[in-house]
C-alpha cells in the first residue's frame, strides 16, 4: 500500500516514519526542504536509505504532487499548517487524483465536521483537546 | 438583494462601494484587523472583523439569506473553500470566486467553483483582442450554461468572407451576433453580409469551434487548433 503524505509537520512526519516502519510505501511532500529534517531525526538511517520518499512542492501545484505520486497513492494525508490548503488538497485528491482513502488534518472542529459529513477522513485535534480537557477538568 | 464580499482588499472594497451605491446590501468581511479598521471607517456598519473561511463568521454576516457571495480574498483555497461552503452548506444561489495565480484555476474548476475570475487572464484575452494570434479570441465562458462566446477574424478568401449571415454554414448550436467593421458593431440580420477582415463574436455549445473556425480561416491556411 502507498501512502503519500502532504506536509512534513509534527503530524505529517511522526505518522510517515510510523507507517514506513510497519511496511508500507510512503512519499512526503512538503514546501519546505528544512522539514526533511524531522523524517532523519532519531532514526539510524536517512529517511531515503530507509525507503522513503521526499518531494519539495507547494501543496497546490498538480506537477509537485504527481512527482510526489498522487496518481498511484492508495492513501492520501493532507496535514500541512494550513486548514484551508488541507481540504482544497484532499477535495482535489479525491475528485482529481480518485484517490480510494482521503484524511485531512483540520483544526476548525465547525468545519472538520461539515466536511466530513461531505465524505471526508476529518482529523479535528482541537476537537480530541476539547472532548479531553473536558473530561479532564469535569472529573475533577 | 444581499450580498456578502470576503476580503478588503482593492477588489472587495471598490465592489462594496460599487453595489452600495446601486442600493445592494452589502456586507464585507476583512480578516486583518488594521485593513478593518481603515475600510469601517467609511463603510461602518457593512464591514465585519473576521475570518471569512469560518462557519460562525459567515452565519454572523446572514450568509442564510445571501442572494450572492463573493470572494476576492489574496489566498486560492481560502475562495474556493468561502464558495463551496456558501453554495453547498448555505445553498447561496450565485456566487462569484477571484483567482489570484491562474495556475489554480484549475483547481477551482475541478470543485465546481464558477465563475472563477482571474485578472491575469483577463489581461491576456484582452491582449489577444488586440492582437489575435490564432485569428480566435475566447471572450467569454459561461461554465455551468455551456455556452461561450468568441470572437474570430474572417480571413481573406474564407468562405464566410463576402457571404451573407444566413449562407455562412455554422453547426447547430452556434449562432452569429456580432460584426465588428472599422471600430464599430451591429448586430447583423439574416442577409448582412460579412467581409473579410471583419471580426465577428459568436456564441456557441463549447466544443463547436474545430467545426467553425474553418469557415473563417484564409484561404489555404490551417488554424492551429486551440
Amino acid at each position: 500500500m502507498f501512502i503519500l503524505i502532504v506536509g512534513a509537520g509534527r503530524v505529517g512526519s511522526a505518522v510517515a516514519k510510523r507507517a514506513l516502519d510497519a511496511g508500507y510505501d510512503v512519499s512526503v511532500l512538503d514546501s519546505d526542504p528544512l522539514s526533511h529534517e524531522r523524517l532523519d531525526k532519531d532514526q539510524s538511517i536517512s529517511w531515503e536509505d530507509a525507503g522513503g520518499r521526499f518531494t519539495v512542492g507547494a501543496a497546490l501545484e498538480v506537477d509537485g504532487l504527481i512527482e510526489a505520486g498522487i496518481e498511484q497513492a492508495d492513501v492520501f494525508l493532507a496535514a500541512t499548517r494550513g486548514d484551508n490548503t488541507n481540504l482544497v488538497i484532499a477535495q482535489l485528491a479525491q475528485r482529481r487524483f480518485n484517490v480510494p482513502r482521503v484524511v485531512v488534518r483540520v483544526a476548525d472542529p465547525a468545519r472538520a465536521a461539515w466536511y466530513g459529513e461531505q465524505g471526508l477522513i476529518t482529523i479535528c485535534p482541537t476537537q480530541h483537546a476539547i472532548d479531553q480537557a473536558e473530561h479532564v477538568v469535569l472529573d475533577a | 438583494m444581499y450580498v456578502i464580499i470576503a476580503g478588503a482588499g482593492k477588489v472587495g472594497w471598490n465592489l462594496a462601494r460599487e453595489l452600495t451605491a446601486k442600493d445592494r446590501e452589502v456586507t464585507l468581511i476583512e480578516s486583518d484587523h488594521r485593513r478593518y479598521r481603515v475600510v469601517e471607517e467609511e463603510l461602518e456598519h457593512a464591514v465585519q472583523y473576521g475570518d471569512a473561511t469560518e462557519l460562525w463568521v459567515l452565519e454572523r454576516a446572514g450568509i442564510q439569506r445571501a442572494d450572492l457571495v463573493i470572494a476576492v480574498t489574496g489566498d486560492d483555497e481560502d475562495n474556493i473553500l468561502i464558495c463551496q461552503v456558501a453554495k453547498e452548506k448555505y445553498g447561496v444561489e450565485r456566487i462569484v470566486a477571484r483567482v489570484n495565480n491562474p495556475r489554480n484555476m484549475v483547481h477551482f474548476k475541478t470543485l465546481g467553483i464558477q465563475p472563477a475570475v482571474s485578472a491575469t487572464d483577463l489581461i491576456l484575452r484582452l491582449i489577444e483582442h488586440e492582437v489575435p494570434e490564432y485569428g480566435l479570441v475566447q471572450l467569454l465562458a459561461l461554465e455551468e450554461e455551456h455556452l461561450e462566446i468568441i470572437e474570430l477574424e474572417v480571413g481573406e478568401g474564407s468562405a464566410a468572407a463576402e457571404s451573407r449571415v444566413t449562407d455562412v454554414a455554422l453547426p447547430e448550436g452556434s449562432l452569429i451576433i456580432s460584426v465588428l467593421r472599422n471600430g464599430a458593431g451591429f448586430v447583423p440580420k439574416a442577409d448582412s453580409v460579412i467581409h473579410a477582415g471583419d471580426q465577428v463574436l459568436l456564441i456557441l455549445d463549447p466544443g463547436l469551434e474545430g467545426e467553425i473556425t474553418p469557415r473563417f480561416a484564409p484561404e489555404g491556411s490551417e488554424l492551429p487548433a486551440r
